[in-house]
């Protein structure tokens, strides 16, 4: 099953480079692809039972030598991942419909961009973890320096050289840990390794937490590691941001619970209270920066910024004194993940939608544009109000979460971050209004509106957008039983 | 005894209705955009009928049900401290029943009004019926949202209704999105809201930070009749702070001093909107809010005398400010506020089922006098009553509603405003609520020099509008004014009554506004009715008519009436030209208090946006990106000894940080 949910993508490319000849063909088969894809990881979803531990795992030997194994298993924190990926791939291709040059290109390494992600929310092997890891980035690097715009070797590089220098650091901690185990005990696997508690208890524990911390923390991004990320996202093409925005970043968050949390809880304790700092700077910070920004993609990047705050909250929460401890925080920084990659992919297709017609991103230049393209602009309206949390969008039940997690453990951080809120409705508010509100504008006429290959693209997260906020439990039940064993080794 | 279905359909048929009305959207369906404003008006007809019965369920000996709270979000095991739930459900008392009532009964009235009103003129852009599917599909939403916020069973279930009130009321004030004073209001709106309910969310995490005591009582610390059974168990402090945030989420949304000034602005959606909205329903609910929190409110005479400290000062800066105002809507705006400052004073002096009561008669007459102001609009296409005047020679109707809502919200006996203004007053003046006494007189006094103001500002508008002459409407309105919209109708002014679609709901309103405050809440038994029905529905208060109050609230507003009258036939009620100390106070008033300068120009603009974001986005691009791309540049330069292995090719850096990482593994492994 989960082999074949990364192997899937890559019959993909298999075929691309067969039969994808055409434009019209290979966007074809690529659509295929994903929306099997997508099918797949509904029925893992549907078929993950809530158990307590791992599921479907598979198991092979792989460097007998050093105890390499290709390790695959799920459990509650990956199963959404995994569907989150399938999502935002089927958005990621029908948004690139309209990409010119090499187009056959352009999808294969989509596609191997999403089966690299796959592999990095299935691995539960530390060093098939670290090589999935590895494998996205060559598309990434690909896909923003030749797709791009501006100045996108220079975006391409710098996101290539901070999630190296991570890597690095995520490289030498795998390495620590496994020679700093006791003899018998070493292992990659990180079931058994969650499950004897053993890497919190190496000597050099902290530091092989940091080394983790650092490599998430360039990913997620957290300040002052953040600075290329809306390089990357303002010179990347659509797609690309959609799938950075929706699972890249999703990847640090993702790390940070199921190593850093579920391997080091008594470092990640001892950590909270820089976290805490961390979060309301990423919150506030990120917020504040956003309100400069005349770029629509650089504004949605940095507020990208501000929103993974809330997840570094969320982690914080673990931080609280042993009676107020509880796992809400956890879960709900779990949940700000999926969440935050639906309506950030959203945001990302819209103003995708709204350059390639307009051909601008600079924010004063635009204005009026609902009266051309109401259906964009609804749209835009609809995932702005996400963005900024409101209630019947998936964007609430994770920042509540947050929130109740944070505000027991640091009230001050959960008070500052909550603030976080006001600022969006601010940005989000302002920026529909200097876009797509104010007094029609001749130069937009010629504008269309979404075509029903856009209308897919953005239905395929706005749906997911409203049923979560309507019931969360869909979602939040799957990462409660996730999150469990992880919550227990906190003492909740 | 009402089904639970049931009350789930007061807040599904509007929402279903509105669901029926936006499917005129579609461009194949638009030939039947006008049958939705009839989808809308049905649905909403139907939750009103609903809600009668819903009334009706109360009255008798079941007067509370609480519907089967169900699971929404659970982590953990909700009965243990680790464990988080938040249930929905449904709340049905007497409170939630009359508030039902009320809102479905006043939105189903401003639906049958805007079939008339939204209505374009013939040449709009679209037809006539352009704007019907868009606006019938937000009013009926808000009515859903309006009607769940209501029943909520839930604190963080309230709160979700209470957002999705504020998105609706955002896109019904932008509802003309292409003038960007209505794009600029809306977000305002909005965004003030947002700061008060950023202390309403406080209040929720709050809460649940002390879980431990609701906990202890079997109690869920988000269910509101939990809450307010554990309200008084409460250790001190808890029920105070959790108070205040509540109380600053219901200052932002009921535009209560200093979270006032989104209200006028918010007059830049159409007027039906601002009647319903602006007016009767959201505004108010902040005022229900605190109502149905009121146990939580009494255990803390500091959050009670905040309350009434905010109300009483609320209520005379507002009306102070209606004063100066010359457009028709911003007038009644200032003076919503102002009434809403009423029912923060009765809240916060102890007397929430008077502060209902005064929220009931307050609906009527607002909610018909913003529907009279849509009505001369209709024929003069101008709010700015300097422009009016006159117009009861051909708005004979028109001109008889204003004047019963006018006579109400100042007050005169016997029409509805003076019954619960006057017990909001007495309620002041007995000061037995468990707040400070002292700040109940100071109220009582605030209370009393508004009923002047609003006197005089009350006739002002009705003078200034319907009496003397004619003053020209639009066609006399400066060119420059006028906004592209505006300049279109230009001309088109017609001296004739509104049509009876228009007539009708605002003849019920009138009528509610002349007998609803004898009717609901009678000061002795009077006929087939009970003295004080109401407030004993409510919940047992009852107050004895104090005439001292009664006759000095009279007295003033008397005054205030004749000031007004003197003005007018000295031709002075413009308030332009005024002599030297009050044309500085008159300047500070029309500058609405500089609190619009203050938080746009001073704090927004200048503080923040050219001082705090500027460095904030400086600092992140020069010093933080900076010192990146200074660490690239010295690695480029520094590098060109070794110049070969810049061949820009990833293997290759790829191998440099590998032999990085191995020597750091070294290190570590020499460590040890």
């Amino acid at each position: 099953m989960l082999t074949a949910i990364i192997a899937l993508p890559l019959v993909g490319v298999a075929l691309l480079l067969g039969f994808g000849t055409t434009a019209a063909r290979a966007r074809a088969i690529a659509l295929g692809a994903v929306v099997a894809e997508l099918a797949l990881t509904a029925v893992l979803f549907a078929a993950y039972d809530g158990a307590d531990g791992y599921s479907f795992i598979e198991r092979a030997d792989w460097i007998p030598a050093l105890g390499v194994q290709y390790l695959l298993g799920v459990d509650g924190l990956s199963v959404p991942m995994v569907l989150l990926n399938g999502i935002l791939g089927v958005a990621a291709v029908l948004s690139s419909w309209t990409v010119k040059e090499r187009v056959r290109e352009f999808f294969v390494w989509l596609l191997v961009l999403q089966a690299a992600v796959m592999g990095v929310f299935v691995s539960m092997d530390l060093i098939l973890f670290f090589v999935f890891w590895e494998l996205e980035l060559l598309p990434m690097f690909l896909l923003i320096s030749m797709w791009g715009t501006g100045r996108r070797e220079y975006s391409a590089m710098k996101f290539l050289v901070f999630t190296f220098l991570g890597s690095a650091f995520m490289f030498a901690a795998i390495l620590v840990l496994y020679f700093s185990l006791p003899a018998g005990e070493r292992t990659f696997d990180m079931m058994a390794l969650a499950d004897s508690g053993l890497a919190g208890a190496i000597v050099p524990a902290s530091l092989v937490f940091g080394g983790f911390l650092i490599a998430f923390a360039v990913k997620l991004p957290i300040f002052p590691l953040h600075t290329w990320l809306p390089d990357a996202h303002t010179d990347a093409p659509t797609a690309v941001s959609v799938m950075l925005a929706g699972v890249l970043l999703k990847m640090g968050g993702y790390g940070l619970l199921r190593i850093n949390a579920g391997l080091f809880p008594g470092e990640l304790v001892s950590a909270a209270p820089l976290l805490a700092v961390l979060a309301v700077v990423n919150v506030l910070y990120g917020a504040v920066v956003v309100m400069r920004q005349t770029d629509l993609k650089r504004m949605v990047a940095y507020s990208s910024v501000s929103h993974m705050g809330f997840v570094v909250l969320g982690l914080a929460s673990v931080g609280a004194t042993a009676g107020q401890f509880n796992g809400v925080g956890l879960n709900g920084a779990a949940l700000q993940l999926f969440t935050h990659g639906i309506i950030t992919g959203l945001l990302f297709v819209v103003v995708g939608l709204v350059y390639e017609r307009a051909h601008t991103r600079h924010i004063p230049d635009m204005g009026g544009m609902a009266r051309q393209m109401p259906l964009i602009a609804v749209v835009f309206l609809l995932a702005g109000f996400g963005a900024l949390g409101l209630p019947g969008t998936a964007g609430f039940p994770a920042e509540i979460m947050v929130f109740i997690g944070g505000f027991t453990a640091y009230a001050w951080a959960a008070a500052a971050s909550a603030f976080g809120i006001v600022l969006a409705a601010g940005y989000m508010l302002w920026a529909a209004q200097r876009t797509m509100f104010g007094p029609r504008l001749e130069r937009w006429d010629g504008l269309r509106d979404a075509n029903i290959v856009d209308m897919g693209a953005m239905a395929v997260l706005l749906v997911p957008m409203f049923v979560i906020g309507v019931y969360p439990r869909l979602l939040t039940d799957v990462f409660d039983a996730g999150l469990a064993p992880i919550v227990r080794g906190f003492g909740g | 005894m009402i089904s639970e279905a049931a009350v789930w359909g007061i807040i599904g048929l509007p929402l279903a209705a509105g669901a029926l009305a936006a499917l005129a959207l579609l461009p194949a369906l638009r030939p039947l955009a006008r049958a939705s404003g009839y989808a809308a008006v049905l649905g909403v007809a139907g939750a009103f009928g609903l809600s009668l019965a819903a009334l009706d369920s109360t009255l008798g000996a079941d007067r509370a049900a609480g519907f089967a709270a169900r699971s929404w979000l659970t982590v953990g095991d909700p009965a243990s401290a680790g464990g988080f739930e938040v249930t929905v459900g449904l709340l049905l008392d007497p409170l939630s029943a009359v508030m039902v009532a009320l809102v479905s009964g006043v939105s189903m009235l401003v639906m049958v009004f805007s079939l008339g009103y939204m209505r374009k003129e013939p040449g709009g852009e679209g037809g006539a019926w352009a704007d019907y599917p868009r606006y019938f599909t937000y009013m009926s939403w808000f009515t859903a949202a309006m009607l769940g916020l209501v029943l909520a069973y839930n604190l963080i279930q309230l709160f979700v209704f209470w957002e999705l009130v504020g998105l609706f009321s955002y896109l019904l004030i932008g509802f003309w999105y292409h003038r960007p004073a209505a794009a600029a209001a809306a977000k305002k709106a909005f965004i003030v809201t947002r700061i008060g309910d950023f202390g309403f969310m406080l209040a929720l995490l709050y809460l649940y930070l002390h879980r431990a005591e609701f906990l202890a009582q079997g109690a869920n610390p988000f269910e509101i009749p939990d809450i307010l059974a554990v309200a008084p168990l409460l250790s001190a402090g808890v029920a105070t702070w959790v108070a205040l945030g509540i109380l600053a989420g219901a200052m932002g949304k009921s535009a209560q001093f200093p979270l006032n000034t989104w209200l006028p602005d918010a007059m830049e959606g159409p007027t039906p909107v601002s009647s319903l909205i602006h007016a009767a329903t959201m505004v108010a609910a902040g005022v229900f809010l605190v109502a149905r929190m009121f146990p939580l409110f009494e255990e803390s005479a500091v959050a009670l005398n905040a309350v009434a400290i905010v109300g009483g000062t609320t209520a005379v800066l507002a009306a102070a400010m209606a004063i100066v105002a010359n457009d028709i809507k911003r007038v009644l705006a200032f003076s919503t506020v102002s009434q809403l400052g009423y029912m923060f004073l009765a809240l916060g002096v102890g007397a929430w089922q008077i502060a209902i009561f005064h929220l009931l008669t307050h609906a009527f007459f607002k909610c018909l006098l913003f529907l009279t102001a849509g009505s001369v609009h209709h024929s003069v296409h101008t709010f700015d009553m300097r422009y009016m005047g006159g117009l009861r020679a051909w708005m004979p109707l028109t001109y008889a509603a204003t004047v019963i809502g006018a006579l109400s919200l100042v007050g005169i006996a016997p029409l509805a405003g003076f019954w619960s203004k006057d017990e909001v007053l007495a309620a002041a003046w007995s000061a037995d609520g468990a707040g400070s006494v002292l700040v109940s007189r100071l109220v009582f006094v605030l209370g009393m020099a508004a009923v002047f103001m609003t006197a005089f500002y009350v006739f002002r508008l009705l003078l200034m509008t319907f009496h003397g002459r004619f003053r020209g409407g639009i066609d006399a309105v400066p060119a420059d004014e006028l906004t592209p919209d505006e300049a279109i109708l230009a001309g088109h002014v017609h001296r004739a009554e509104s049509p009876w679609v228009m007539l009708l709901p605002m003849a019920v309103l009138a009528l509610l506004a002349g007998v609803a405050g004898v009717a609901l809440n009678a000061v002795g038994a009077f006929g087939p009715l009970p003295a004080h029905g109401l407030t004993h529905f409510l919940g047992g208060l009852s107050r004895d008519f104090d005439q001292g109050v009664a006759g000095l609230s009279t007295a003033l507003a008397l005054a205030g009436i004749g000031l007004a009258i003197a003005a007018h036939r000295r031709g002075v009620l413009g308030l332009t030209d005024l002599p030297r100390p009050w044309s500085v106070v008159h300047r500070f008033l029309a500058g609405r208090l500089y609190m619009d300068h203050l938080y746009e120009t001073l704090i927004v603009r200048r503080l923040l946006y050219r001082g705090l974001f500027f460095a904030a986005d400086w600092a992140d691009r020069r010093l933080v990106d900076g010192t990146v791309d200074l660490v690239g540049w010295v690695g480029r330069n520094g590098g060109r000894a070794v110049a070969q292995l810049q061949t820009g090719q990833v293997q290759v850096y790829g191998v440099g940080v590998f032999m990085g990482v191995v020597v750091m593994l070294m290190l570590f492994m020499f460590q040890r």
